[in-house]
């Protein structure tokens, strides 16, 4: 009999990597994802159930969800704005720009969190132009989707960027010498090719904005019911003591995330798929 | 039919210096404008915002706020977390990422999902876990509390949180990188006579060197940064468990902003350092394939 | 050195690699697998080397089973198709590989290391590419340096997989001459692995044709261009018939 797990390779180190990788995963991740089961177990069906839909989790949840859909749009339009003039259109300052496209993941969320609020306050940059129009941005849950923009952004346009590179123009070429117009050839050619890519990145988006704290709480505003997001309620359950109550919480959440893990691991293969496909025509 | 003709013989015309996949100028210079008017607005604006805000009350207050005793503590302890949870993510990447790129057995796309999970999961939650484990009422709390060890609103509770939240960078980075290097020259070193350590230390070492860096810059950025799953498990302890990223929390909360920004500013240049760095590597990375 | 494989096996997935194929290699003699793409030749050739476990049968290095003896302490040269040059090595640093990983009592002296290998780059004509890295390397030149490379630890065997897959003709041409020519020279027991039937039959000693993982027909040259066994041989040779009126002159 072979051990359960191992194909024979001449290559060494089998044993050896999965003896680390195991004992990380197990101590680091499965391990204290059992604890948050083991905790809400103890709450009691009816417990939880009245927890995780009593009226200020209810509201909490839609709009977290509402905003991160919201912002995973928004970057769905720009990031593939920006990803395709990235690719495509010559412009001075290129790579610097280039760069500047992953600072979401630099920059500390908490940096970034009090910068939005600054900017976008009453008497910031950017606030201080939209409060004569009317448009309150701070402490709002616009500027709770400012926010998630600002985290999101980098996944799909890095998504989108190395498809868009490797698609090529040919595709468009062929699409023009059949009579496609340019606007056919990007609706009927372009757009279907980068689909997979693009929903997976949009995917990304929405799966980090659900989960974001940092950059979120300080302009939020943090009003129960009103602009208290998902990821804050449970911080606040944590902070009453209330462990149970922000298990249970955390659980809903953490379930939403692994649907989306899902839904990004089938939106991959998708995407391999097709472009193996494309490769071997 | 005739109209594709048509509109064949039409196309000459009406697109006459352009080829096929290019856009007019017009097109062009409104959809470059657009965009880089979205990333300067999104990206730009905040960066300087950082610098501006932080330099508002002159050069000697920024010293003043980055070197008051709580910045300095906080300053120490962001580095100290940072030199705990990297290498040991690091270990773990090369591991990990030896395991899933040269070796086909069963389990193999669940353990990639698990190596993937604490992207997907929330900073507050991550914190969570590590406070229902070891807190005062975790499932390990109060033998740890009988042996005096303290890891929640404590140093280890960070530096576990801290793991969590990095532990991916480093196997993300490494994993796509060793499926493309491929497996020849590590069977020629076998098939030369080399043991598995001079086979990882002569030859796959050299190959994945800068993209293994390349993940340890990302991972530092992060371990440094880190603000939701550290939160929960620091207790904010001034001069104790306070990181950097909190330690700005704290002077915001209580309206210092402008020293909250000269922090805020230690920061940006950490993450301003990480985008140049990763800029780089990008290239060299691009040109060892 | 002879080399033999027993009634091997092996078996990828759901896709049948080998299906127990035996062969015999003289010592001294040079050995072509000639088959089509997937017929399991490569597979066999990483299997006498040890850099795949067959899941039945056996392997015998002059008499001695080897089955399940490590690449490493096999003492065989292996020649890749794409070379497998290390890439942030000069060729010196490539070819004196295999001497610097060696256990402190065996490892040569710096001297002996640094004559050994200016030896071996003499003997593949490449002596004054010592400095260069393989990127800057000609596909031939590459090949002669991955040759060199295997020679260094005194191989018992020599194998080569596709060894003139990625040359263009005339480089190819050449250096099939040239290894014929180091053959004759050194007279190391070598199999080499070839889609090629013009290649196998006009540079081996002896043809091994392999199908979907089975061997059809293992003769001489002339043997197998004269007398095919198989229809499978026949219309496979059939191909290219130039190729069978060049090995029957």
């Amino acid at each position: 009999m072979r051990p359960l797990l191992r194909r024979e390779s001449v290559l060494p180190g089998f044993s050896l990597s999965l003896g680390v990788t195991s004992a990380f995963l197990g101590l680091l991740v499965l391990l204290p994802l059992a604890a948050l089961a083991v905790k809400a177990a103890s709450l009691g069906p009816a417990a939880f159930w009245a927890t995780v839909t009593d009226a200020r989790a209810l509201a909490a949840y839609r709009l977290s969800f509402g905003a991160s859909l919201a912002a995973a749009a928004l970057n769905g339009l720009f990031g593939l704005l920006v990803a395709w003039v990235l690719v495509r259109y010559p412009f001075p300052g290129k790579r610097l720009v280039d760069a500047l496209v992953d600072l979401p993941f630099a920059l500390p969320t908490a940096v970034a969190g009090i910068t939005l609020t600054t900017l976008y306050g009453p008497n910031g940059w950017i606030g201080r132009h939209l409060e004569p129009l009317g448009l309150k941005v701070a402490f709002t849950e616009l500027g709770i989707t400012v926010a998630l923009t600002f985290i999101g952004l980098p996944f799909v346009v890095r998504t989108l960027q190395p498809v868009i590179e490797e698609m090529g123009t040919d595709a468009e070429e062929a699409a023009a010498s059949l009579g496609a117009g340019r606007v056919q050839a990007l609706w009927r050619v372009v757009l279907p090719t980068l689909l997979p890519a693009w929903l997976t990145g949009v995917t990304l988006a929405l799966s980090r904005a659900l989960g974001e704290y940092g950059s979120v709480v300080f302009i939020a505003g943090n009003m129960p019911m009103q602009t208290e997001i998902a990821p804050l309620l449970i911080m606040t359950r944590l902070e009453q003591y209330d462990y149970a109550g922000a298990t249970a919480i955390a659980l809903v959440m953490l379930f939403a995330s692994l649907l989306l893990l899902l839904a990004i691991g089938t939106l991959q293969a998708w995407s391999v798929r097709r472009s193996l496909g494309e490769a071997a025509s | 039919m005739s109209a594709i003709v048509a509109a064949r013989r039409a196309q000459p015309l009406t697109r006459a210096a352009l080829s096929a996949s290019e856009d007019s100028r017009p097109v062009r210079l409104a959809l470059t404008a657009a965009a880089l008017g979205f990333l300067g607005l999104f990206l730009f604006l905040p960066l300087v915002a950082v610098f501006t805000e932080a330099l508002s009350k002159g050069g000697e207050a920024w010293v003043a706020a980055v070197s008051e005793p709580e910045a300095r503590a906080a300053l120490w302890l962001t580095l100290k977390v940072a030199a705990l949870s990297v290498p040991l993510v690091t270990v773990f990447g090369v591991a990990a990422a030896w395991l899933i790129a040269r070796f086909d057995f069963r389990g193999r796309r669940l353990l990639l999902a698990l190596i993937d999970l604490p992207f997907a999961v929330s900073p507050v939650i991550a914190g969570l876990v590590f406070v229902l484990l070891f807190g005062r009422q975790g499932l390990f709390g109060p033998a740890l509390a009988e042996h005096g060890v303290k890891v929640i609103f404590a140093v280890p509770g960070i530096v576990l949180a801290t793991l969590f939240v990095t532990l991916p960078f480093v196997a993300r980075e490494l994993i796509p990188l060793l499926e493309a290097e491929g497996r020849d020259e590590e069977e020629a070193a076998r098939t030369l006579g080399a043991s598995g350590f001079q086979m990882f230390w002569r030859v796959t070492l050299p190959n994945i060197r800068f993209g293994l860096l390349y993940g340890v810059i990302l991972a530092n950025a992060r371990a440094m940064g880190e603000f939701g799953a550290v939160s929960v498990v620091s207790g904010h302890i001034r001069g104790l468990t306070n990181t950097l990223p909190l330690h700005v929390e704290i002077l915001y909360n209580e309206y210092r902003f402008q020293a909250a920004f000269a922090v805020a500013s230690l920061l940006a240049f950490l993450a301003i350092g990480t985008l140049v760095a990763k800029a780089l590597l990008e290239r060299r990375i691009g040109g060892s394939r | 050195m002879s080399i033999e494989v027993r009634d091997i096996h092996k078996r990828f997935g759901n896709h049948q690699a080998l299906a127990g194929v035996s062969l015999k290699v003289e010592t001294g003699s040079l050995v072509a697998l000639l088959g089509p793409s997937g017929s399991g030749k490569t597979s066999l050739l990483r299997i006498i080397a040890g850099l795949e476990r067959p899941d039945a049968g056996q392997v015998l290095f002059a008499g001695e089973d080897a089955t399940r003896q490590d690449a490493r302490h096999r003492r065989v040269g292996f020649v890749f198709q794409h070379y497998a040059l290390f890439r942030h090595m000069n060729v010196f640093e490539n070819v004196a590989f295999g001497l610097r990983v060696r256990g402190r009592a065996t490892r040569p002296s710096e001297q002996d290391i640094q004559g050994r290998v200016r030896e071996l780059l003499e003997l593949v004509q490449l002596g004054w590419m010592a400095d260069r890295y393989p990127s800057q390397l000609s596909g031939g030149q590459r090949q002669r340096v991955a040759l060199a490379r295997a020679l260094a630890v005194e191989p018992r065997v020599l194998l080569l997989d596709e060894p003139f897959g990625a040359l263009d003709a005339r480089v190819r041409r050449q250096l099939r001459a040239w290894l014929r020519g180091l053959h004759d020279k050194i007279g190391l027991t070598s199999v080499f692995v070839t889609h090629d039937q013009e290649e196998a039959l006009s540079l081996a000693h002896r043809v091994a044709v392999l199908n979907d993982g089975r061997i059809e027909q293992e003769g001489t040259p002339d043997d197998i261009a004269r007398r095919p066994a198989t229809p499978f041989v026949a219309d496979f040779l059939q191909a290219e018939p130039v190729a069978i009126c060049h090995a029957a002159q």
